[in-house]
């Protein structure tokens, strides 16, 4: 059963064909990697869909409905969320309020009920927060819940990226770049806590350049190079694609670091 | 640290005193009239601090929701005979079609071509209201009716720093209420990265509607306020020079700080009038400081001074 499906997705820029006929089958419950050199398309691949872009041609198919060039709002209503590479946090607002911005599909109250606090606001405000800190604590930050959201380090902005975009209950998340930045120790704990997302039955569709982390937790790995699917498989089934060391290191240099 | 009281309503509370205990140090019944001015601007810049400061949306045309709602109690009734108080809230109603008619297209610019397309609404109002010179006098103004409630005429600038000071109190309630609920949090979301806030769920085109709604409405009371304090209107009331004014209010007194924008009221409607003894240096003078005000606390005075006092923001 997919959650997610693309179907012959195209973008363009001007001439260029960022993304060039993509297809590809996100199956529920699982770790759905997407890899690539630099220029490869991924963070365009997120954008087309979250409904940051729209697609030149094809279609996103969320949980059985086409949902192309839909809104991101719209997106999130339906149980997508996402992170970003370059962090998008609230840095007025504390790491709390972070993830409470997250709640926003949840929350009902009109603006006019937010103007006179009405006793639905009063409750929702509370709903909002308990859920908040719940989300918070999955990404190991509830002792952050307080502080702003601009003081945190940089690995904690990126969990509390994480933590936001759960708080929304999502049926997909797109991490893109998690582990970029931050050091072994914190690499260790993001494995821990994309397994534990999707044990509670998010789907996670991952961007990432960290190979250890990529090959240690992906179900299917799906590679990109110059906006084509270049390959699609197991984590050893990439890893032993001659075309994927290839388009990482490029045909004229045979030698650096291998890909995994 | 434990804290005795919710610190939400701080601001809240701290306006009330100082509305109760100012006029203890009032020399004279004149000085009424410059706090009722203090409250009714803050009231203004309050509303424009939420869409400046909260949400991060500028507006230069600000000045002409004043304008709507001081004509709308100056030729509501004189021409059409209707009572002044049900002016104040039909100018705020049409402050609001008009906030919610212009704003579907305008905000959807961002930056310095929203300044430009909200600079061009106030203009286009202050020129209105200038033209329709057989409902609105034109250039010179027309005189505006006392505010008459329960029979008793709201007359006289020590009535109108306690209904001054009394809407602002509303003002700051509904401000605060706002900031810290799913609205005012989504808002703030808005103002620090918009794709974020909408790959969330937030209808980003929607609260920012919301919002410059909001501010016209309580931009369109305080222009009812001053109308029928002073009596008299003119144009100048929506004018650019008005609007620019407000903006420095709200960045004065500090982005984001609801009682920034009664600091920043204050020090902007009290420091000409203290600095008449300067004379022709008068305006010089006001510039110098405020440059000065900027320059030293460029976080807005409440924000600075709350930084430098407590070691956070306020």
């Amino acid at each position: 059963m997919s959650v997610l499906q693309i179907e012959r997705l195209s973008i363009a820029f001007g001439g260029v064909r960022a993304i060039d006929d993509v297809n590809l089958t996100v199956p529920k419950g699982c770790v759905f990697s997407i890899i690539g050199p630099n220029g490869a398309g991924k963070t365009t691949l997120f954008n087309l869909i979250s409904g940051v872009y729209r697609p030149t041609q094809g279609q996103v198919l969320l949980d059985g409905t086409d949902v192309s060039g839909f809104a991101p709002d719209r997106l999130a209503r339906r149980g997508l969320s996402r992170t970003f590479q370059n962090l998008q946090i609230f840095f007025r607002l504390s790491a709390l309020e972070n993830v409470m911005v997250g709640r926003n599909r949840h929350e009902t109250t009109n603006v006019i009920q937010d103007l006179l606090r009405l006793p639905s606001v009063w409750r929702q405000n509370r709903a909002t927060r308990e859920a908040a800190m719940a989300a918070l604590a999955r990404v190991g930050l509830a002792a952050d819940a307080d502080k702003s959201a601009a003081s945190l380090p940089y690995g904690a902005m990126k969990r509390l990226e994480i933590a936001r975009a759960l708080a929304s209950e999502p049926q997909v998340l797109l991490l893109d770049e998690p582990a970029a930045g931050c050091n072994p120790v914190e690499t260790e704990e993001l494995d821990d806590i994309i397994r534990a997302i999707v044990d509670d039955g998010v789907t996670v569709v991952l961007v990432e350049h960290d190979m250890r982390l990529v090959m240690n937790i992906s179900d299917r790995i799906h590679v990109l190079a110059n906006g084509r699917t270049l390959t699609e498989g197991t984590a050893a089934e990439v890893r032993a694609n001659p075309a994927v060391v290839e388009a990482y290191l490029g045909t004229h240099n045979a030698r650096g670091r291998a890909v995994a | 640290m434990p804290r005795l009281i919710d610190s939400r309503y701080t601001p809240l509370i701290a306006v009330a005193l100082i509305a109760l205990l100012l006029p203890l140090i009032f020399p004279s019944p004149y000085y009424y009239r410059i706090g009722a001015l203090v409250f009714i601007f803050a009231l203004a810049v309050i509303g424009l601090n939420l869409l400046m400061g909260f949400a991060g949306q500028v507006s230069l045309g600000h000045a002409g929701f004043l304008g709507i709602g001081a004509y709308a109690v100056a030729v509501g009734p004189t021409h059409l005979g209707l009572p002044s108080w049900f002016c104040i809230f039909a100018g705020a109603g049409a402050s609001a079609l008009v906030a919610y008619a212009v704003g579907q297209p305008i905000l959807r610019l961002k930056g310095h071509y929203l300044a430009v397309a909200t600079l061009g609404f106030g203009i286009v109002i202050s020129i209105v209201l200038t033209n329709e010179a057989g409902w609105t006098g034109g250039p010179d103004g027309m005189s505006v009716q006392r505010l008459v409630l329960f029979g008793w005429p709201m007359h006289g600038s020590k009535i109108w720093y306690w209904i001054g000071a009394g809407t602002l109190l509303v003002g700051v309630a509904l401000a605060l209420n706002l900031i810290d609920s799913p609205s005012g949090r989504a808002l703030q979301a808005i103002h620090d990265s918009e794709v974020a806030a909408q790959v969330l769920g937030v209808r980003v085109a929607r609260k920012k509607l919301s919002v410059f709604v909001i501010s016209a409405v309580y931009a369109s009371v305080a222009g009812s306020y001053l109308a029928l304090l002073n009596g008299h209107v003119t144009p100048d009331l929506a004018g650019f020079m008005r609007s620019i004014e407000l903006v420095a209010m709200v960045v004065l007194g500090g982005m984001g700080s609801v009682f920034g924008s009664l600091v920043g009221a204050a020090v902007l409607v009290v420091l000409p009038q203290a600095l008449t003894s300067f004379h022709d240096y008068e305006h010089m003078m006001l510039g110098l400081i405020v440059m000065g005000f900027m320059i030293l606390l460029r976080r807005g005075i409440v924000p600075a001074l709350g930084a430098a006092l407590t070691g956070r923001a306020l």
